[in-house]
């Protein structure tokens, strides 16, 4: 940590009092919450592309992933649904997941040849009728109970903060997935099928109304321990007798609050990420991680397992991505399938990654912060900017028009910044050593 | 027994094959420019699905005006008339983009994938641009007749149950794209410029060698790109409506048609093209009914 360094991330702790003072601190606490769980999900994507090189734009999927596990972890069970087709369908994905190791079984068992393609297809085949026959009618029994307010099989209702480890574990076990059967692919390739993988995750997650309410969405769930309510903070004697001392408003003090407190949460999660990761790329297993990186063939006839290291490094780095995704459908309060879009959960985090410096944890936590900082902001600001260049046109359907479009120059702003510093500072912002 | 056999053949047609045709016409053709760029240039273009929707862009203003001015191309859509504005648009802003953005890390022989992230930039670019310009709602642009076959005339016609429908759009798409891929292949196999890109694809040096110009290389490859996005990005929205996140989903189609058929590959494309349309309209297809 340089001078450098340091007065970089002044000038971002600048940008975030500057939104504080001039704006409002709710605003200013808000776009830092969403950059803070942003730059998790960024070093999980710095893991991936700048310790092991490899090019997934499947980020979204895994932030899908963690949201949800807290939609399976931590909302209130819906008995009835349950009971008309929760034993039923899970029964059809032991099956289907049955049908498909038996497939993988005959493929590794029989000799090769047409016999072992036409019974493996078999198997797929008649496993797929097997899994429908038992899952349809269940699915159907299942979402037609209640479906104005539920239709999903509903949760365990535990904490949310369970619903964190357990959202990186279900990405981690996606990514094995993944990583089994994409990872042998060359750069574009890769990046092609993980971009589709996470269209495919979403989309189920869009359809599937017993799992999650689908494009219904499910808003209640709970807010993780131990983030209070601010209606219910309004109405605490401690809370309102500290806010009069200090001769707050205790309507702008509790959002305040609320906020704080999951700034802090994040804080920690952020901490915890970077030191362990700070660890890892010390380690030798890091040295030899950017060896492979650098040159695949000289690591591997030094001896390393190219293709077992990227799975490890693409099961890890997919983990902390699903365990940012979990924290912010917790701090969200709602699953809302049809709001994941790969611009902003796949394509922003790539840029933080690449501003920052790929290949350097503190590089991408100020990219994070800066462009997170940047995304929303233009959003806001961008329309004052345009109202200003406007003003000496006429009033009409032009001034009309290009007043409405100015939230769309935070997509033009993010790619005039990632292909400046592509030009002129290719290693990025701070640059790995 | 004879008239049940007929209906699905009917149905077929109707909800499978023609709409696969016509979806698998749009596919090739995004997939051919994707191909090109990847064979003569060397990467994937992340931004192809947003130049698409820019000629598409630009094409649907010229039409405004042409309809404005009450210029129609009779039973056709006038968006056809449009189309030389639109590619000559397009064309110009990626050679623009070229020149200030892409040539740099083509002189540099940067990594591919290091390009395939500055695409990606470019496609941020171009996808603020277009939301700008036109908005992120659908458009409407079609006019003209609407049916070459109208399901109705179909049904009173042949006294089948099941409906026929050939939109004008549709017919459109299938013999603009066998226009433009012939004489995209002609321009290939039998012309100065196009032997030399071919040359150019398939070894640079040796290309270089024998006194091709690759900036004339690589400026042509554009401009074609260009304008084959720009009629796949028009017709698409002929065919379906313009929307803006539409192009960007395009995107993965279209890769996996280029890439199934072989990267680099033109005729590969066009194959990949159909195959990744057949199978996603006779899935879905059959999803629904069964």
């Amino acid at each position: 940590m340089n001078t450098r360094n340091l007065i970089l991330f002044g000038l971002v702790a600048c940008l975030y009092l500057a939104t504080g003072f001039l704006q409002s601190w709710n605003l200013s606490l808000s776009i830092l919450n969403a950059a803070l769980l942003a730059t998790i999900a960024a070093l999980g994507v710095n893991m991936q592309w700048g310790y092991a090189g490899l090019f997934s734009v499947g980020t979204m999927g895994f932030t899908a992933l963690g949201g949800l596990a807290v939609v399976l972890i931590s909302s209130r069970p819906n008995a009835e649904n349950w009971q008309a087709g929760g034993p039923g369908i899970l029964l059809a994905l032991v099956l289907g997941a049955l049908a498909g190791m038996a497939a993988v079984f005959a493929w590794r068992r029989l000799a090769p040849g047409r016999m072992r393609a036409l019974i493996v297809a078999a198997i797929l085949i008649g496993g797929f009728f097997m899994f429908r026959a038992v899952f349809d009618p269940n699915v159907i029994a299942a979402e037609a109970i209640n479906p104005e307010f539920a239709g999903n099989l509903g949760g365990l209702g535990l904490p949310s903060l369970i619903a964190w480890p357990v959202g990186g574990l279900l990405a981690a076990a996606a990514a094995w997935g993944i990583g089994k059967t994409a990872l042998g692919l060359r750069s574009d390739y890769l990046a092609i099928a993980t971009l589709g993988i996470a269209e495919i995750i979403v989309s189920v997650l869009k359809n599937e109304d017993w799992l999650g309410r689908g494009v219904k969405n499910l808003t209640d769930l709970p807010r993780p321990w131990p983030v209070p309510y601010e209606v219910e903070l309004q109405q605490e004697p401690g809370f309102l007798d500290f806010v009069a001392n200090w001769g707050l408003d205790p309507v702008t003090a509790s959002t305040i609050g609320v906020k704080l407190l999951y700034a802090g949460m994040f804080g920690i999660v952020l901490g915890l990420v970077i030191w362990l990761f700070e660890r890892a790329l010390n380690s030798p297993w890091g040295r030899m991680m950017r060896a492979i990186r650098d040159n695949e063939v000289s690591a591997a006839a030094m001896g390393k397992d190219v293709t077992g290291r990227h799975l490890q490094v693409f099961i890890l780095g997919s983990a902390v991505i699903g365990f940012a995704g979990a924290m912010m459908t917790s701090m969200d309060g709602q699953m809302t399938p049809g709001t994941y879009n790969p611009l902003r959960f796949t394509f922003l985090v790539w840029v933080m990654v690449i501003v920052g410096g790929s290949g350097n944890n503190w590089g991408t936590v100020l990219g994070g912060l800066l462009i997170g900082w940047l995304w929303l902001v233009v959003e806001n600001i961008g329309p004052n900017i345009m109202q200003f260049a406007t003003m000496p046109f006429p009033d009409g359907a032009l001034k009309a028009h290009l007043l409405g479009s100015a939230e769309h120059m935070r997509l033009l702003t993010m790619g005039v910044i990632l292909l400046l510093v592509l030009r002129f500072s290719p290693r990025g912002l701070i640059p790995e050593k | 027994m004879r008239m049940d056999a007929l209906n699905a053949l009917v149905a077929f047609l109707n909800f499978v094959f023609i709409p696969g045709l016509a979806y698998g016409a749009q596919l090739a053709l995004g997939a051919l420019g994707v191909t090109l760029i990847y064979g003569i240039l060397r990467f994937s273009n992340f931004a192809h699905g947003d130049t698409m929707a820019f000629g598409a862009m630009v094409t649907i203003l010229m039409t405004w005006w042409f309809q404005s001015m009450g210029i129609s191309f009779g039973p056709l859509p006038t968006a056809l008339l449009a189309l030389p504005f639109g590619i000559a648009a397009t064309a110009a802003f990626v050679l623009g983009t070229d020149r200030v953005v892409y040539r740099f890390y083509r002189r540099k022989k940067a990594s591919p994938t290091i390009v395939v992230i500055v695409s990606l930039g470019v496609m941020f670019v171009m996808n603020g641009v277009i939301r700008f310009i036109i908005g992120v709602d659908e458009q409407n642009f079609s006019d003209g007749e609407r049916f070459l076959l109208n399901p109705n005339a179909f049904k009173e016609m042949t006294g089948l149950a099941e409906p026929l429908a050939i939109k004008t759009t549709q017919a459109v798409t299938v013999v603009a794209a066998v226009v433009v891929v012939a004489a995209l292949f002609w321009f290939l196999q039998k012309t100065r410029t196009g032997k030399s890109m071919r040359a150019f694809s398939d070894n640079e040096d040796l290309a270089l060698l024998s006194g091709i110009n690759p900036d004339r290389v690589v400026a042509v490859t554009w401009i074609i790109a260009a304008g084959i996005a720009t009629i796949a990005g028009t017709l698409y929205g002929l065919d379906k409506s313009f929307k803006p996140f539409t192009y960007f989903q395009l995107l993965l189609p279209i890769f996996a048609a280029a890439i199934v058929g072989g990267l680099g590959s033109p005729l590969g494309a066009i194959a990949g093209g159909f195959v990744i349309a057949f199978s996603e309209v006779m899935v879905t297809n059959a999803w629904k009914r069964w």
